[in-house]
């Protein structure tokens, strides 16, 4: 039954999440597949991370200062927090609306700035705009504190437009005008951060959103041929009415979630991979009131997010890389040391949280390989599924030897890509892997002295499995 | 006419944190220095006049006998208009030679591609340091990133040197390109054939090397190891890359005994890599560059000092006029910059400039985004 199909779920699992590990897999297969959804798409049903337990053993992380603190935060959450989609949403969020730490240098608007994404990032569209529009640090990040009622600056009113709701155009036209972005502008002075104390010698102070109607100017703007006296509320409320905007956040939660889309500056020219699924997603962004969740729903539940097509079709983010392979072998799923390490490893895999390269976000598909970084995720996930001590890879070890008492070569490489994924390889992978399993011949359990030559012959190839090029997908 | 000319390498190593300048090469005679460091300032007599006015820190002993030689070139009030006073953002702009804009492509990315436009060498640009810092960044260059050369390679955590070769002989195999699987796993594939034949290769240069000479046992001694090890075996690398780690220089507080330490660590380590390469008749045809993304306040905060704006930078090597370039920014309160920092009045382009053209023969222009006089101290 398609509903508890191990692959749809798992592709369901690694997509709006960070993967699983197999007993949780199995469990949500059995569960099915619109049960599990309509898990993910309830956060607040679910219970959340233990925040208390967490600050109470890394006190550092409570009001964190240092940035590395607050990866370090983010990525426990990533692997931990049982809302999964609500966690994804979050790291969503910070791809689309970026904000980085090379600019903003301080660690703890960082934390509020993703701590708000995942708070609201499943929920109503225009109120999320709106929290965006008042988070001190987007508002320093995109100079909107140099933006003056008598000296424009311009960069969050076109920003706001072009990368954060509408973009730049769809269907060969323009979105919007040179006058639209001026008049953006000039809505949103005087949405201002108070003055901060400086930072040393105590260290930073939190900054607080400040509207300063002295400098806010009131006069009259047209934007987009509406005619009054706005203010940045007003800009939303307008922005939000437009199909651009329902296109564009509709395109990019396909691009996340579903299948790499070409570059975003070429949307206005390139019409969108799966258009019907998209246009699925705008209705759904009208229908409910701009709700996220709602666009979610109709995503999760397309025939296109379901089809095989689209399965493994995602070159793996860093982030889903490190996390998705902590959570399969069940690494760091409680509070223990050595995890502020591992969360720089998306760092050196080219994804530098919460410091993105520029205001328009990471590269993503094939972007994410050179020499450099593939050999720092081939190490990394192979590391951690060849090591059989981890209860996550355990489990995967114990279930190969359900299979059988002895596995012949071709069901031991079988056994461990499904037990992996499960994890579709082309056949001269498949035939290397084989290769590689033949030299070591059948492989037995339960006898003298077999297991621990069965678990290291399971380890092995968990770790070349780890190490294949199909692996990086996701 | 075969020419027997060795081709140019550039050894860069990056005082991340925000280097104080002012303790570094030390206006020593100037009063102002006196009153702007009452906790900090170093005894004139302590520093080691480099010229009348100003001297090294004292732990600089070694990298003065560079001086003496005349192959040091110091570059002062080195910087940028509008200073950044975020270690990130500056080290960025010092990456991507982009103040303005955000820039995702380095200096020295753009260099390599200049340098080797079809890759045929994976190893013409290395770092040593985990993750690739912009500087090196540029799509399509490859650039391997070595955390430490005696260990680094692809599953290198597998136990037993049988089952290694193993492993990466099947890894080999998996990876072989020419399939026409599509677009995007073929280039991972060719992308997993190019890391492991310059894992191959580095992982040889342990092996090749002799040497007489000990390195510090600090990060940057051992990166900087790595670095002589890479140029001493021969693989035609033309840039290598390290960063000194944890932004250690950021010296807010305890700065006399810790900056002390640093600069005792840098001048040990860099008179240990030229005297290393010396011996083996290999010094010739490198410039080591150092610098840091800027300097630090004028005045002291009572135990180190905050965020500046211009800095110092070095170079070093047999080609190098040794000298002074730039002058030293004014200390004078009228003449500084906002917040009670240095001026800068040399760009930092104009020292790549130099590198990159004089070095490096390549045209500096559309890899430092612009026409600037280059410093000509080669």
């Amino acid at each position: 039954m398609a509903d508890h199909d191990i692959s749809l779920v798992a592709h369901l699992l690694r997509r709006a999440g960070f993967g699983s590990d197999r007993n949780e897999l199995e469990a949500r297969a059995a569960q099915g597949y619109a049960a599990a959804l309509d898990e993910l798409l309830d956060p607040l049903g679910q219970p959340d991370i233990d925040e208390d337990l967490l600050f109470r053993l890394h006190p550092g992380l409570y009001l964190p200062n240092a940035i590395e603190s607050s990866v370090h935060d983010w990525v426990y959450r990533m692997i931990n927090n049982p809302r999964q989609l609500q966690e994804k949403m979050s790291l969503f969020w910070h791809t689309i609306f970026c904000a980085g730490h090379s600019k903003i240098d301080h660690g703890l608007e960082m934390d509020v700035m993703i701590a708000m994404f995942r708070e609201h990032g499943m929920g109503n569209f225009r109120d999320l705009l709106y929290r965006l529009s008042t988070n001190p640090g987007m508002l320093y990040y995109l100079d909107n504190t140099e933006s003056h009622k008598v000296a424009l600056n311009e960069n969050y009113g076109r920003e706001l437009l072009e990368l954060f709701s509408m973009g730049v155009g769809m269907d060969d036209e323009m979105n919007y005008t040179e006058d639209d972005v001026k008049a953006c502008a000039r809505a949103f002075t005087g949405w201002n951060v108070a003055p901060a104390y400086p930072p040393f010698p105590y260290g930073r102070s939190r900054w607080e959103f400040r509207f300063d109607p002295a400098d806010h100017d009131d006069g009259e703007k047209t934007f987009l041929g509406e005619t009054g006296r706005w203010n940045g509320d007003d800009i939303l409320d307008i922005i939000c009415r437009q199909p651009a905007t329902a296109r564009f956040i509709s395109r990019h939660l396909c691009n996340f979630f579903v299948a790499d889309e070409p570059p975003v500056p070429s949307w206005r020219l390139t019409p969108p991979l799966h258009p019907d699924l998209v246009q699925s997603l705008e209705s759904a962004y009208f229908e409910s009131g701009y709700d996220i969740t709602a666009m979610l729903r109709a995503l999760f539940t397309s025939e296109t997010f379901k089809s095989e097509s689209v399965r493994y079709c995602k070159v793996k983010s860093p982030a889903e890389m490190v996390v998705g392979a902590l959570r399969l072998a069940g690494e760091h799923r409680e509070i223990k040391p050595g995890l502020f390490e591992i969360s720089i490893e998306p760092k050196y895999m080219g994804m530098d949280l919460m410091n993105p390269p520029t205001v328009e976000g990471w590269h993503t598909g094939r972007e994410w390989i050179d020499s450099g970084t593939l050999v720092e995720r081939i190490n990394f996930a192979s590391d951690l599924l060849g090591n059989t001590e981890l209860p996550g890879v355990r489990a995967l070890v114990d279930r190969l030897k359900d299979l059988g008492p002895v596995l012949t070569p071709e069901a031991l490489v079988d056994g461990c890509l499904d037990l992996v994924g499960p994890l579709p390889v082309h056949d001269e992978t498949r035939e290397e892997l084989l290769a590689h399993a033949r030299r070591g011949g059948d492989v037995s359990h339960g006898g003298n002295g077999q297991d621990a030559e069965f678990t290291r012959r399971a380890g092995e190839m968990f770790q070349m499995i780890a190490s294949t090029a199909e692996y990086q997908f996701g | 006419m075969v020419s027997t000319k060795k081709d140019p390498v550039l050894a860069v190593l990056s005082l991340s944190g925000g280097n104080d300048g002012l303790n570094t090469v030390i206006p020593r005679t100037n009063g102002l220095y006196w009153d702007s460091r009452p906790t900090l300032a170093i005894a004139e007599e302590q520093a080691l006049p480099i010229t009348d006015e100003l001297g090294f820190h004292p732990e600089m002993g070694p990298i003065k006998k560079f001086w003496d030689e005349g192959k040091l070139a110091i570059f002062l009030g080195v910087g940028y208009p509008n200073a950044s006073y975020s270690h990130f953002r500056s080290m960025d702009i010092w990456h991507t030679c982009e103040p303005d804009a955000q820039g995702t492509e380095g200096w020295l990315g753009r260099a390599i591609k200049d340098l080797d436009p079809q890759s045929e060498n994976v190893l013409t640009g290395v770092n040593f340091g985990r993750g690739l810092p912009r500087a090196l960044a540029k799509d399509g260059v490859p650039v391997a990133s070595v955390g430490d050369l005696e260990t680094y390679g692809l599953l290198t955590k597998i136990a037993g040197q049988d089952q290694r070769a193993q492993a990466l002989d099947v890894f080999g195999r998996m990876y072989s390109p020419a399939i026409g699987r599509g677009p995007v796993i073929d280039y991972i594939r060719s992308t997993g054939t190019d890391a492991l034949k310059g894992a191959d290769i580095l992982s040889t240069a342990p092996g090749k090397y002799k040497s007489s000479l000990e390195y510090p046992k600090s990060a940057v001694g051992q990166y900087m190891r790595n670095i002589a090890q890479t140029h001493l075996a021969g693989f035609g690398s033309r840039v290598l890359f390290t960063t000194s780690p944890y932004n250690s220089f950021d010296t807010h507080a305890n700065e006399a005994v810790n900056h002390a330490g640093l600069l005792r660590d840098v001048s040990a380590t860099v008179d240990t890599f030229m005297a290393d390469l010396r011996e083996q008749q290999q010094s010739d045809n490198v410039l080591l560059f150092m610098f840091t993304e800027f300097g630090r306040r004028i005045m002291d905060n009572g135990s180190g000092t905050d965020h500046g704006a211009a800095g110092i930078a070095f170079a070093l090597g047999e080609g190098v006029q040794g000298g002074i370039y730039g002058e030293y920014p004014s200390l004078e309160p009228a003449e500084q910059e906002e917040g009670g920092n240095l001026k800068f009045n040399l760009d930092f382009r104009c020292v790549y400039s130099g590198i990159l053209e004089d070095w490096l023969g390549l045209d500096p222009e559309p890899i430092v985004g612009g026409n600037f006089e280059r410093v000509k101290f080669l």
